[in-house]
């Protein structure tokens, strides 16, 4: 790979803002991400961090097509994808993008054998396989699943270990550029969870895929990915290197965050008092004292919001 | 042994199904001292929560099968429901898992506190409500959280709420189960830091804190108890399992924990190749044999639970050989 | 030859070696045949003097004679003619405008066509149903057995109609829809597969329950005299029993029969849908 392509962006966000209108006669607005911006480089993990109601999941669905932005753009290959409404072109992006979703048990429709997810591709991409059979037990073999212990069972047969490496297969079938993975091991139990990330990373690393990986948690975040973006109350408040956003945080939301994730080797402070409340009041401060600095730069490949109007 | 709040020993319930029964805890020692936190942690469906359940209802299909329990004197296996009623709250108290679901939408916090309160035979006279609004104030909530309703709180502070209920009448002993999986990790400190402190200030004398996060379980407890599918694994005191775990199983969980400052490129942590065994009818030997590296033929028959160490007990035929080095790895 | 045809349709396979669903399917075809047949095993018609009054089942009469003497099995298996037939028409129309309603509000939630839609379902859902249904029946002077299964289902749609609606939006927030959305999968296929089949179950239970509820409502308007104008059903025939007193005077066949022929036939339903819901559900099928 020549160094130029290292740092090829695959897709870009660009202000992007979801608000969500509910009620018809007396619509009440919400706002789910508000002005979140930050570019997908190919081969590259995004760790996307919040807490719940941070807008992270929304960010997923927003890129996933599943829901469309109130202002805003997300480029891919030099188009808006708002603009790809014609249903050929759609099939064609999302043959490139595609998702996992949070809850393997969910994601499976519990009628069918798993092997529907499989048939559904085929039947929609041509994905130049000359043995449609024989592809998906490669595939199977290389997320580490026996194909005669998996294919024709129902999702309820298998563990969700299983059914979370069935969608990375999945993913590693289509070949996709982009891959969406929504709490992808949130379920899982932690023996298992830590063989699904692998797999995750190294797959990414091996087809040049990129992996947007939305997680609550910082261990894992910390653990895959090259880059982070750091969500609270639908804003970005700080996107950079992994490394430097820990060893660096600067907002008080992101210092919260490293405080109070739990590690074995490192125990809280029993003499410091830690309020959850508190860091609503800190942020407001923050941006207070920072007016009008906005989303500024403060190291190489580092940001922070600074201040929220 | 008198500062032992909770003994258990040989404790056996079973799951009885039409298929057959699920050992779903099987041979459990341990117990509880005063004034601690106890951490049981493992995989779902290790039997964690179906031991703080036995405890607390023996409900079918689960059976209580074998084994005694004592609760500062009592026998609570041998004893029939409408005396063990008599214990709730004061002796023994539940924080439950989805406690969160629990509240009704259209009654307000004080309602539903008053409700609970007299299911369990307690008057709510000014006193009661004076006592709630100090523990509530304790948790860091303000006394206006009684007239709203649950929607209006978020799943920390319904939490909290849940807490103060629960320990209300000081109980000797709490079961915490899985109080902090379904909080932000801001809410999960706090809750977490909550227990202990409940247990500092002596409003609780001991507490068995059950979760899957062993991170948690470092922070907060004074001894980890491990199981695996049923079974006992080991347990020791905190900082002693987090440092020479002895049973492969432990050793396993901890290396698979990442940490913030861990990369992926600088060190790859693994996982646990395999699912736990299915607990219908399962028969002897170690439950953990197959996906375990140092399984040897020995391993075919039950292990026997030894001593370590003081208050160091590991349940596994190679442990004496196999050291305790984290970082040995086959 | 015959296994590859099982092949291709497990779900009738697993549906028709289902025990429960061979149970009640067993019921509700007697019960059926019945009603095709069982004016033909008479030689009476349900108006007619047949006999001796007060009679108790024998093989003159089936079920009896009632106190005026007329055949309480002629009447039974006219009577079930009717009431099925308004049971299921009535039924169908309920289910089918219902689940219509309530889909498309459902996969349009939060839409404007959604609110209108809801609007007009809840204005349905607060009018008297009896009120409305004496109202109309009065109107008509004339009334049949299918004019009685419409004016019944008018006012027995709405409730399903919301049901459905919330089912629907339930299940097309599931993972599934949206790992099926981005497999590009046509809206057709995913109605069908992904929010149909998972509500099939659902729909079969709520058209158990309208056939029963517009059976009950018919027999209530029966019970006001504002039933068909001709003919007679098991309502009719249960409403006469009560009137003259039958079960007091120790007639327990005249009331009792028909109504625990009612009474078999819904137990029967009931074990289809769960025998269906068994076979078409994977996770139930295996216990």
């Amino acid at each position: 790979m020549s160094k130029n392509n290292k740092n090829e962006v695959v897709m870009s966000v660009k202000n992007l803002t979801k608000i969500f209108k509910s009620g018809i006669f007396n619509p009440e607005y919400t706002t789910a991400v508000k002005d979140v911006s930050f570019d997908i480089e190919k081969g590259k993990i995004i760790s996307l961090i919040g807490e719940s109601g941070s807008g992270k999941t929304t960010v997923g669905k927003l890129i996933l097509k599943l829901i469309n932005p109130s202002s805003g753009q997300i480029i891919y290959k030099g188009q808006d994808i708002a603009e790809i409404t014609d249903k050929k072109d759609t099939q064609k992006y999302y043959r490139r993008v595609q998702g996992i979703f949070q809850d393997p048990f969910a994601t499976f429709n519990p009628l069918y054998r798993v092997d529907r997810v499989f048939d559904m591709i085929f039947d929609s991409y041509e994905l130049g396989f000359s043995d449609k059979d024989e592809a998906i037990r490669k595939v199977l073999h290389d997320v580490n699943l026996n194909p005669d212990r998996t294919l024709g069972k129902f999702p309820h047969q298998l563990s969700g270990g299983q059914l979370q490496r069935l969608l990375i297969a999945r993913a590693l079938l289509m070949d996709v550029d982009i891959l969406i993975a929504d709490e992808l091991i949130s379920m899982l139990d932690a023996s298992t969870r830590i063989g699904v990330l692998n797999l995750l990373v190294e797959s990414c690393k091996k087809n040049g895929m990129a992996v947007i990986f939305i997680t609550h948690d910082l261990n894992l975040g910390y653990y895959i990915s090259d880059q982070s973006l750091i969500m609270y109350k639908g804003r970005l408040v700080e996107r950079g290197a992994t490394k430097k956003i820990y060893e660096n945080s600067t907002h008080p939301y992101t210092k919260m965050l490293f405080e109070a994730v739990p590690e074995i080797g490192d125990r809280w402070d029993p003499e410091e008092e830690f309020l959850p409340e508190q860091v609503v009041g800190e942020v407001k401060d923050f941006y207070q004292n920072n007016q009008g600095r906005g989303f500024v730069e403060v190291e190489k490949g580092h940001s922070v919001l600074f201040s929220d109007e | 042994m008198s500062e032992n709040i909770l003994e258990v020993k040989n404790l056996r319930a079973y799951y009885n199904i039409l298929k057959g029964q699920v050992k779903a805890v099987d041979d459990i020692t341990f117990n509880l001292k005063k004034g601690e936190i106890l951490g049981l942690a493992g995989e779902s469906g290790c039997g964690k929560s179906t031991l703080a359940s036995s405890f607390i209802s023996r409900k079918k299909p689960l059976e209580y099968v074998s084994g005694e329990v004592d609760l500062v004197g009592h026998e609570i296996m041998k004893m029939d429901e409408a005396e063990f009623k008599k214990l709730r709250l004061k002796t023994i108290s539940i924080i439950p898992q989805y406690a969160l679901d629990a509240f009704s939408p259209t009654k307000k916090i004080r309602t539903f506190i008053k409700d609970l309160a007299h299911q369990h035979g307690i008057k709510t006279d000014r006193a009661f409500m004076e006592k709630v609004e100090e523990r509530l104030d304790l948790v860091n909530l303000d006394k206006s959280v009684l007239n709203r309703y649950s929607i209006e709180l978020s799943g920390g502070m319904k939490q909290r709420v849940v807490m103060v209920i629960s320990t209300i009448l000081d109980p000797d002993f709490i079961i915490a189960d899985e109080i902090t999986s379904a909080l932000d990790v801001s809410s999960q400190r706090f809750v977490a830091t909550m227990l202990a402190n409940l247990r500092d200030l002596e409003i609780i004398k001991s507490a068995i804190f059950i979760t899957h996060d062993l991170s948690i379980l470092y922070q907060i407890a004074d001894r980890i108890m491990i199981m695996y599918a049923g079974n006992f694994a080991e347990i020791a005191p905190t900082d002693e399992i987090v440092a020479r775990p002895r049973h492969p199983y432990t050793r396993a969980l901890i290396n698979s924990l990442p940490k913030v400052g861990i990369q992926y490129h600088d060190k790859r942590l693994s996982g646990i190749e395999g699912t736990p065994p299915h607990l219908l009818n399962i028969g002897d030997g170690c439950r953990f044999r197959d996906r375990c590296p140092y399984a040897i033929e020995k391993c075919e028959e039950t292990p026997i639970r030894e001593k370590v160490a003081d208050n160091h007990y590991v349940s596994c035929w190679r442990w004496q050989e196999l050291g305790s080095d984290l970082n040995v790895e086959e | 030859m015959l296994t590859e045809f099982w092949k291709k349709h497990e779900n009738l396979y697993y549906a028709l070696t289902n025990k429960k669903v061979i149970f009640g399917l067993t019921i509700v075809i007697f019960v059926f045949l019945l009603a095709v047949f069982g004016p033909m095993l008479t030689p009476y018609e349900y108006g007619d003097y047949a006999g001796e009054g007060y009679m108790p089942p024998s093989s003159q009469h089936f079920f009896g004679t009632t106190i005026d003497g007329k055949d309480v099995f002629t009447r039974t298996v006219y009577g079930l003619r009717s009431t099925l037939l308004v049971g299921v028409i009535a039924g169908t129309i309920a289910t089918l405008v219902g689940c219509a309603v309530g889909f498309l509000a459902g996969y349009y939630g939060g839409t404007l066509f959604d609110e209108l839609l809801m609007m007009m379902t809840n204005i349905f859902v607060v009018i008297p149903q009896l009120a409305l249904l004496i109202v109309i029946a009065a109107f008509l002077e004339v009334r049949g057995v299918v004019v009685m299964a419409v004016i019944v289902s008018i006012t027995a749609w709405p409730w399903t109609a919301r049901a459905v609606r919330s089912q629907t939006l339930s299940l097309k927030n599931q993972e599934y829809v949206s790992l099926s959305k981005i497999s590009s999968l046509n809206v057709g296929r995913i109605l069908r597969e992904d929010i149909a089949s998972n509500m099939f179950s659902y729909v079969f239970m709520v058209f158990i329950q309208q056939f029963n509820g517009t059976m009950l409502a018919t027999v209530q308007l029966e019970f006001l005299g504002l039933g068909p104008t001709k003919g007679i059903s098991l309502g009719l025939v249960m409403q006469n029993a009560v009137n003259w007193n039958g079960i007091q005077l120790g007639m327990w066949w005249w009331a009792i029969i028909p109504g625990l022929i009612l009474a078999v036939l819904i137990t029967a339903l009931y074990f289809i849908n769960t025998g269906l819901d068994a076979a078409f559900n994977p996770r139930l099928r295996e216990m």
